[in-house]
């Protein structure tokens, strides 16, 4: 086993994928001479040279696009946009271009583009750097969305995305990448298409994706000492849904919480909410609950983010209060 | 030269000139035929004409080979049948068939074929060019001696897209001509009301690229400066971008009362017509007979009815195919 932190493993799945095929090229803003606006590409430029490691312009649409283009062109692009909030201004490439592509020309064409983007909040940088859009991605048909949670996820993720046909986008969470983990390298690529339990417990689902995994899971561990044992379930990805595992695991815990850094209006956690009303309403002891941010931009004070976001007290009293009402 | 090399030129000249108003003919009565059947109700949803405008495709065009690639937009049906996309595969896609080129997902603004490199038919104004930048770049990574043409139409200029394109194609010399499409509309706004700088091809000199302004309306012109620029692109000068002037005699769109302009200047630009001046001008070099131009209005004329024939009897995709091409299925 190998300890490293997120950040490291994703240079390391980054530096895998230009090592073993050719037409891997990175590029976004920064990812070359500055290292990466979160340091993953860190010493990629000097090992793969400005070829296949392109800073652009900050023109996310173009640089998306491009992207999306290069990959029609027979290259495996991998696109950094430095954060989810600038990924807005590439919301056209995205939605239009690369989730249409394939079925719009009836089949003719597939769309093999790796997106990553940093989500989330918690760094004090107020509303514009803060937002949790990976829910928003989830809506559309023609992509896959991928959240990667945990330290091996963030390694190898990235290897089973650029095997996919088409367009992969990846979510790592701001908050995750100074964090450590042990990563085994002999691993391999790990599943991209089911859901994985954290943490195993019989009496509630703790159901949650991305930066939200590591507060669930606490919040597991205070609940565990009020004698109530609580199941995580790390969601890994978004679309497509792995439906039925959520609903086997809510069918034998028979209650569900949903933890979400969206905001709850229209939020992710509504869908998953939605999915086991349709699937496993007769499975439940009592309702859906759900963990989400504040229906407030994201504030710059410290005790106002935290105030806004879910927090490990809050996943845990919710538990509590679901407890106290329906146990 | 002698007499005979003399002749012969001329002879090749006309097979060429002969070729282009073909083409043009060919355009101009597909469309016909597609309003037709759009008041008939076969064709549906939207459709834009790209009538006046045929010499941009057809001259345009011609300075590409098999191998470059084609990214379009929504008023593409010219550059389609240009690229050599049959008419029935484009016809039946617009009556929504399966037989279409795109199985009927499509449809009018969005004809794709991949084996001829014809990449759409793009419907977001501007959304086209970051794509061809892409397919450049990949051919350009790949030591592929290929050019990329990207046609739009002046209302692009006015998107964030076309100016990041031609930075990042110029930045990174990259083998992409931009052929913008002038028609002086923005659906039915004016170039000179969404534009401070209305002369478009002065705007690549603000990205470091060559730009060009060219007759539109005149098939010769349009094609010997696309030459001279996919020439300049092919040598690996970096991207080129080309403003062919040009007027659309129809509405933008079946919908389109034409409340913006005036019926005296589309009187005006008819004048100016790319098929009716091309033909007075062969017949003037002696390069045309009525014969020539009877046989060609025949000849597309048949194709045309082939093309209506193809997408009438074609299948409808079966609806538990719906999701069909959403994903690559992975076998």
């Amino acid at each position: 086993m190998t300890q490293m932190t997120y950040r490291e493993a994703v240079r390391a799945g980054l530096r895998e994928a230009l090592q073993s095929d050719p037409r891997v090229i990175l590029m976004g803003e920064d990812v070359g001479r500055y290292g990466g606006g979160f340091a993953c590409s860190k010493g990629l430029l000097e090992e793969f040279g400005p070829e296949r490691v392109r800073d652009t312009p900050l023109s996310e649409s173009t640089f998306v696009g491009a992207g999306i283009g290069a990959a029609l062109g027979g290259l495996r692009p991998i696109v950094e946009v430095m954060t989810v909030n600038f990924s807005l201004l590439a919301l056209d490439q995205i939605v239009n271009n690369a989730a249409t592509l394939r079925h719009m020309s009836g089949g003719q064409m597939s769309v093999p583009l790796v997106v990553r983007m940093a989500t989330g909040a918690g760094r004090r940088v107020a509303a514009q750097h803060s937002n949790s859009f990976e829910g928003w991605y989830a809506h559309i048909p023609g992509i896959k969305v991928l959240t990667p949670a945990t330290v091996r996820d963030a390694r190898f993720m990235l290897a089973a995305a650029l095997r996919e046909p088409d367009p992969v986008f990846v979510f790592e969470h701001t908050m995750l990448y100074p964090v450590p983990g042990e990563v085994d390298e002999q691993a391999g690529p790990v599943d991209i298409n089911r859901a994985a339990v954290r943490r195993a417990g019989k009496d509630v689902s703790l159901i949650t994706y991305g930066g939200s995994l590591c507060k669930a899971l606490q919040a597991a561990e205070r609940l565990a000492a009020d004698g109530i044992e609580a199941e995580v379930v790390d969601l890994r990805v978004l679309r497509p849904l792995d439906t039925s595992t959520v609903l086997e695991l809510v069918a034998r815990t028979h209650r569900a919480v949903v933890i979400d850094e969206g905001w709850r209006t229209g939020s992710f956690a509504a869908e998953i909410s939605a999915r086991i009303m349709e699937g496993g309403f007769y499975d439940l002891d009592g309702p859906v609950e759900r963990v989400c941010s504040a229906e407030v931009p994201i504030p710059y004070a410290g005790h106002l983010e935290d105030a806004a976001l879910p927090q490990v007290e809050t996943i845990a009293n919710t538990v509590r209060e679901m407890f106290s009402h329906h146990g | 030269m002698n007499s005979s090399a003399v002749q012969e030129r001329q002879s090749v000249e006309r097979k060429h000139a002969l070729t282009l108003l073909r083409e043009m003919i060919r355009i101009r009565r597909f469309e016909e035929k597609c309003a037709e059947l759009y008041s008939a109700g076969k064709i549906q949803g939207f459709l834009h004409l790209y009538i006046g405008e045929e010499a941009v495709a057809v001259g345009s065009l011609q300075a590409l080979t098999p191998e470059d690639a084609l990214v379009s937009t929504y008023r593409e049906h010219g550059h389609a049948l240009v690229r050599g996309l049959p008419a029935g595969a484009v016809m039946a896609e617009m009556y929504g068939k399966a037989n279409g080129c795109c199985r009927g997902r499509g449809g009018s603004m969005h004809l794709f074929d991949v084996s001829r490199r014809f990449y759409g038919g793009n419907a977001i104004v501007g959304g086209g060019l970051p794509l061809a930048v892409g397919l450049a770049l990949a051919d350009k990574l790949q030591a592929r001696p290929r050019v990329t043409a990207c046609i739009f139409g002046d209302g692009a200029v006015a998107e964030g897209e076309f100016h990041e394109s031609l930075n990042l194609a110029a930045l990174w010399k990259l083998p992409v001509l931009f052929v913008c499409e002038n028609n002086l509309y923005a659906m039915g706004t004016h170039l000179a009301r969404h534009q401070a700088q209305t002369d478009i091809s002065r705007k690549a000199a603000a990205y470091g690229l060559p730009g060009e302004a060219v007759d539109g309306m005149d098939v010769l012109a349009v094609e010997a400066a696309t030459r001279g620029a996919v020439e300049a692109v092919r040598r690996g000068d970096g991207p080129y971008l080309l403003e062919a002037r040009t007027y659309r005699f129809r509405a933008h769109s079946m919908y389109d009362a034409e409340l913006y302009r005036s019926k005296e200047e589309v009187e005006h630009w008819k004048e100016r017509d790319p098929i009716t001046n091309f033909v007075a001008r062969l017949r003037a070099g002696g390069l045309l007979s009525d014969l020539d131009l009877t046989e060609v209005e025949t000849v597309v004329a048949a194709e045309i009815a082939d093309a209506v024939a193809f997408a009438e009897s074609g299948p409808w995709e079966p609806v538990e195919d719906l999701l069909k091409d959403v994903y690559t299925l992975v076998t």
